[in-house]
């Protein structure tokens, strides 16, 4: 089990869902053939990517932070800006993805030593008023960025929806560049995953796990806990850079609702408790649960909001209005801190 | 240890006098690139206001991290439902609030005052019995369900109120401005200064001259050791975390009066602006507070006029800059 780095899903229940949810996204674009279920999967990929560098954060390293979505933002500005000024071409898509991956990096290793240095929660309080802030200097600064309208941009031609790879049909699927594009969001994202279970299954890993449990008996073993806690954050924040970069190429566009809003931010951090910390998996189940839940719920909680409305009910059709939607995550997500800590991975491992 | 000794004076506690001088150095600083001394004085006294209702906001906050290591970040929720309630009070209440007399207009202010600080104490003490209890002494968990209780209360304001901008107009007679050798001011600008220094003012005379303000600069100092003395830290801690969501909605008022509307998006904004405060002024000090939140107003305020694209990061470059001289705020409280 080289390619998992010896950590097994150590559950039949959990492997054979995670086997499940990977095989259906790898043939996502023959099973469910048309745009929206694309979306769906190839939201679940990025999201599965997003999240999974959060969780090294949050769940390995105990670091709350809430400019994870800053760093996924500057990677969909990075391409953004780089396709939109240097037009459709693979070098200045590699460009824009060099440029985002250091300027990431740096902020994150400065907001670290700042704010690591003393108290972890100090690092919360930062990173809020830092991502805050850069979101307004997104939106401000639209000779770059596109303002509130974000950028529109063209991809590389063989990423395009006209482009074919060849003449007739797999298994009756014509070979467009959507589905290109798709296998490129899916091999990236799987890739990368792989590189995260990777880092956090190393010696770097276990130290970090350390530091989470008992950071005074980590230092007194001889590790330097502001060393480890700021290579966290700086992985983590290259994590998330390349899950924007993947997400604006899918999109065809950047903007400051798709890649920046704190929504997102929330987003994260519900999939991570709900998946479960600390556990690179939940990563996986809990980006799949909660896209599908996003794409097919909102719908229903629509027709129930109508039906309240309908029959008169007060205050209800409010509750259940689909852009509510965050109201029942929050409480979903208040549960599930209290009461299933360990999220999903935890209970199908039989530690909940 | 012998009679003389035990009678002498405790050797009096150094007063660092330089963080408090911060923002009369950022003022001396500013009044020369400024020029004009009449739009010096407005943009002061401007900065001022809003650093009285920033510091009425966060002052609450500070003390409870420092009492008991809770970080709220459910604050910003009741900053917006101060703001919320006050239009419940003076939109109907308009005929008294629009009438151009002094007395109706302040009683109106009043009641809005009161009934915000009141709705926003009981539901703080309904979010600390729910939320906060279960989850004492563990930070990541802290966090996380506050930040929940955060959302889930922006989204029941936006299901209650809609999610439209609520129009709230000033009382008529705090409309307009005076003139002051040719410094335009702006009279609520005033009137919020005065609210502000009353909470300041009573904060520090009831954490400076009560037992329980005894107790409580006690707690934050060395909690076990106030608990050890027999005094129940934790009781003390849900009056001051009702005491702080009060003050959260007392600022809300004043903050959405300031706009002239009122939105739930404005207590995620604020949040940010107390955080940004409370760690320049040390966590868990309510003297750092206050000079932070001046200190944060006032750059805003010179920033806005002489560098406009600059005053967005303002407060972020104060931060880094504070925290580039100290680590742990202009007033650190020991032990954290």
């Amino acid at each position: 089990m080289m390619i998992l780095s010896g950590d097994r899903p150590r559950s039949p229940a959990l492997a054979a869902v995670l086997v499940v949810i990977i095989l259906t996204l790898a043939l996502a674009p023959f099973l469910f053939p048309g745009a929206k279920p694309a979306n769906v999967a190839a939201n679940i990929c990025v999201l599965a990517l997003l999240v999974a560098s959060y969780d090294l954060l949050l769940g390995y390293a105990g670091i709350v932070s809430f400019a994870h979505v800053m760093f996924f933002g500057i990677g969909a500005y990075g391409v953004a800006i780089a396709l939109y000024g240097l037009g459709p071409s693979w070098g200045a898509l590699a460009l824009g993805v060099l440029a985002a991956l250091p300027v990431s990096i740096v902020l994150a290793l400065a907001i670290g030593l700042f704010s690591l240095r003393v108290q972890t929660i100090f690092f919360a309080m930062v990173t809020l008023a830092v991502a805050y802030a850069f979101n307004v200097l997104a939106s401000q600064l639209s000779w770059a960025t596109g303002g509130e309208d974000g950028r529109s941009f063209q991809v590389p031609e063989i990423l395009r929806p006209g482009f074919h790879l060849f003449e007739g049909e797999v298994f009756g699927i014509a070979i467009s560049g959507r589905v290109l594009s798709y296998y490129l969001v899916f091999v990236a994202a799987a890739l990368l995953f792989l590189v995260l279970l990777r880092i956090v299954n190393s010696p770097f890993g276990r130290v970090l796990q350390a530091i989470r449990e008992n950071p005074f008996r980590a230092e007194a073993l001889g590790y330097r806990i502001v060393f480890h806690r700021t290579l966290a954050t700086c992985i983590s924040a290259a994590g998330a850079t390349i899950a924007g970069a993947l997400s604006a190429l899918w999109l065809h566009y950047t903007g400051p609702d798709t890649a920046l809003s704190f929504s997102i931010q929330i987003d994260v951090l519900v999939v991570v408790v709900i998946g479960g910390m600390g556990s690179m998996y939940g990563a996986i189940v809990g980006a799949a649960l909660f896209v599908l839940a996003q794409n097919y719920l909102q719908a229903l909680m629509g027709r129930l909001s109508s039906a309240a409305a309908e029959a008169g009910l007060p205050l209800l059709p409010g509750l259940f209005h689909p852009d509510r939607w965050l109201l029942w995550l929050g409480l979903m997500f208040i549960l599930a801190v209290y009461f299933v800590p360990t999220g999903i991975v935890g209970k199908l491992r039989g530690k909940g | 240890m012998s009679a003389s000794e035990t009678g002498a004076a405790l050797p009096r506690q150094r007063i660092d006098i330089l963080p408090a001088l911060t923002p009369l150095i950022v003022a001396a600083i500013a009044a020369p690139l400024i020029g004009s001394p009449s739009t010096f004085v407005t943009l002061t006294i401007a900065g001022l206001a809003m650093g009285m209702m920033i510091f009425t906001m966060a002052s609450g906050l500070t003390l409870v991290f420092g009492l008991m290591d809770v970080l709220n970040f459910g604050h910003g929720a009741f900053i917006a439902l101060g703001a919320y309630v006050a239009t419940l009070v003076l939109l109907p209440l308009a005929a008294w609030s629009q009438v151009d007399s002094l007395g109706p207009n302040l009683a109106v202010l009043a009641l809005a005052l009161f009934a915000a600080a009141l709705v926003c104490g009981l539901v703080g003490y309904a979010f600390e019995r729910l939320l906060v209890a279960p989850v004492y002494g563990q930070h990541l968990k802290q966090i996380m369900v506050t930040i929940g209780g955060a959302i889930v209360a922006e989204q029941l304001l936006y299901a209650l109120f809609g999610p439209e901008f609520i129009p709230l107009p000033l009382p008529a007679s705090l409309r307009g401005s005076l003139i002051l050798g040719g410094a335009a001011i702006e009279k609520y600008r005033i009137a919020a200064t005065i609210v502000g220094l009353i909470v300041f003012v009573g904060q520090m005379l009831i954490l400076n001259r009560t037992k329980i303000g005894l107790l409580i600069r006690a707690g934050v100092e060395n909690r076990e050791m106030v608990e050890a003395l027999g005094y129940r830290v934790d009781r003390l801690f849900i009056g001051v975390f009702m005491a702080g969501s009060a003050l959260a909605g007392l600022g809300g008022v004043l903050w959405a009066l300031y706009r002239e509307q009122v939105h739930a998006s404005m207590g995620a904004e604020l949040l940010v602006l107390t955080f940004i405060v409370i760690i320049i002024g040390g966590l868990g000090s309510v003297g750092g507070c206050f000079t932070g939140a001046i200190l944060v107003a006032l750059i805003a305020n010179y920033a806005g006029f002489l560098a406009p694209k600059l005053a967005l990061v303002s407060n972020i470059a104060l931060m880094v800059a504070v925290l580039l001289w100290r680590p742990r705020g202009l007033y650190p409280v020991s032990g954290r």
